[in-house]
């Protein structure tokens, strides 16, 4: 019996601690903010997004996963961006004291800069790209944003290669790119793997506050537009859907991070 | 012509000013087919030396040379093993050896540099580990692999850095059986650095002591003119292996002894300069201190 339920508490646990959270939220709505929705309501109100989730009636009226799928190819399109200038930026800032030298000081002033920040200066950007605009800004934005995680884990790895390989590498007169591809890029892939980790949370994160700011539609846009229809029930299911979501991605960086850990 | 050649080798580290030399005057031959141990305090600059031999680094003065050929830099014909045995840790054991044979036998067929790195494997009896990554693999384990990599690029010349430092006593008994049979099968040269006279006794023709850091120079090398194969039981009762490792201990006993006699201390002056105090101090002249010698202008010599 005892070890039956210590093997279902992976699942009972966070029941409970999903029950409790219910609970609270149905008590605030009812006792202290009768602005919000209650657990009933916000079922009621989104019931139709979550079980048609991809019938599209209308530019903002799709179902939940429909915009999802939105969203996700807008982050994967960022994030590609992203990963493919970030990574290559990490590995000069770790191969070359002058490069670091020179551009750690710019990189440590990005770095903090909001995406709410980026984004006009995004849209402002691609402003000649007529409609495309605000999808050019919003990958902008994101490809920014969710870049530094990358290159500085990168950085970080490439600096902490043991000498020894390097040895190797030298011992066995390995040319230059071969030391690159058989060496020095295994050496970091488990670093980098948590950059691109970190990278990817925050494409997530940035990807609604551009979908709001654009409205372009998307769970982030949905949200927005929610709100002004002052529909609160569905704000919180854009909420638990970005939260899911977020969840989701990084427990699949997390599935390939451990594929690719070594010794 | 020696295979080997040091000639009053000399490497120092740090900068300018604060170096610390590591090794002065080196100077060792090593012949085709020679097994030298090179033992020596641990500190004492023997992964220096190695290193100097290998072509990692590169020696202050003299010449390290192969062949006849000055050493400028590494390369695969002087097969290292590292102490720590420095696999690369997301390949197997067969591709850490295959990728060692690929970078030496450049044209080569596949079947020859599978059959190549296959041998070695073999030859140190992981067949049934090919496939494993390092990480599954005992620390003994991981040393023949390193040894495998080393010999499968065929050196000319085979270094091995306290290749059982890191072992177990039984480990490296056994791995030392296995290293004297295969540098007997393949008659590579093999230079051995170790802490353990023992060890180099055993395994070694000729044994060079190199004395305790810093400064650390060879001593007096010894032949070990004893029968091959080696007994490891037998060899603590000959008179012959009593004799060479007291004159080994003797020698780096002594060597650790008079260094540390020597007084290594730049002498550091006070800085003082002379000053008359016969003469009051005033401080209506604007004066805080006595007048210095230097100050005064008019001096009078007695003769």
């Amino acid at each position: 019996m005892r070890n039956i339920r210590s093997k279902l508490d992976w699942l009972l646990m966070p029941l409970v601690g999903f029950m409790i959270a219910v609970a609270v939220w149905e008590f605030v709505s009812v006792a202290l903010c009768k602005e919000l929705p209650s657990p009933a309501k916000t079922w009621s109100e989104s019931r139709d997004y979550v079980l048609k989730p991809f019938e599209k009636r209308g530019e903002m009226d799709q179902g939940i996963l429909r915009f999802t799928w939105y969203s996700l190819i807008l982050v994967a399109k960022g994030y590609a961006i992203a990963l493919a200038v970030g990574t290559p930026l990490g590995f000069m800032l770790g191969l070359s004291k002058t490069f670091t030298k020179i551009f750690d000081p710019i990189i440590q002033v990005l770095r903090p800069v909001s995406p709410l920040a980026w984004l006009p200066l995004g849209l402002v950007l691609f402003v000649g790209a007529g409609k495309q605009a605000s999808e050019l800004g919003a990958l902008f934005t994101i490809a920014v944003c969710a870049m530094w995680p990358t290159v500085l884990n990168t950085a970080v790895g490439v600096r902490a290669i043991p000498q020894d390989y390097l040895n190797v590498a030298r011992v066995l007169k390995l040319s230059r790119s071969k030391t690159f591809v058989k060496v020095l890029i295994p050496a970091t892939l488990p670093y980098m793997f948590t950059g691109f980790r970190l990278s990817l949370g925050i494409a997530w994160l940035v990807i609604v506050a551009a979908e709001m700011l654009t409205g372009r539609p998307g769970v982030g846009g949905f949200l927005w537009q929610e709100y002004n229809a002052l529909n609160y029930a569905r704000i919180i299911l854009c909420i638990l859907t970005i939260g899911f979501v977020g969840f989701a991605l990084d427990r699949l960086m997390g599935c390939a991070e451990r594929c690719f850990k070594t010794a | 012509m020696s295979l080997l050649e040091l000639k009053s080798v000399s490497k120092g580290f740090g900068p300018p000013g604060a170096r610390a030399e590591v090794l002065r005057g080196i100077n060792l031959s090593i012949e085709e087919g020679e097994f030298v141990a090179i033992v020596g305090y641990s500190g004492a600059g023997k992964t220096t030396l190695i290193s100097l031999i290998a072509g990692l680094i590169l020696p202050d003065t003299g010449t390290v040379s192969l062949r006849g050929v000055e050493i400028v830099g590494p390369g695969p014909d002087r097969g290292i093993v590292f102490q720590n045995y420095s696999l690369l840790p997301w390949l197997t054991v067969f591709e850490n050896v295959s990728l060692a044979v690929e970078q030496c036998f450049p044209d080569w067929t596949p079947e020859q540099r599978l059959e190549q790195a296959e041998r070695y494997i073999r030859m140190v009896h992981l067949e049934s580990a090919a496939l494993k990554r390092p990480s599954e693999l005992s620390g003994g384990m991981r040393q023949r692999v390193s040894v495998a990599r080393a010999l499968a690029m065929e050196p000319e010349i085979l270094l091995l850095d306290e290749p059982f430092g890191a072992l177990d006593a039984l480990t490296r008994a056994t791995l030392q059986d296995e290293l004297a049979r295969i540098c007997q099968d393949t008659q590579t040269t093999v230079v051995l650095i170790t802490n353990d006279p023992d060890e180099g006794i055993y395994l070694a023709d000729r044994i060079v002591p190199l004395s305790a850091s810093p400064s650390a120079t060879f001593g007096p090398s010894v032949e070990i003119d004893l029968p091959r194969p080696r007994d490891r039981k037998g060899l603590n009762h000959l008179t012959r292996f009593k004799e060479i490792r007291r004159e080994l201990t003797d020698y780096l006993v002594a060597s650790s002894r008079s260094k540390r006699l020597e007084v290594r201390r730049t002498l550091v002056l006070p800085d003082i300069e002379p000053e008359d105090l016969s003469i009051p101090r005033s401080a209506i002249a604007g004066r805080t201190r006595p007048i210095r010698r230097s100050e005064i202008k008019r001096e009078t010599v007695e003769i």
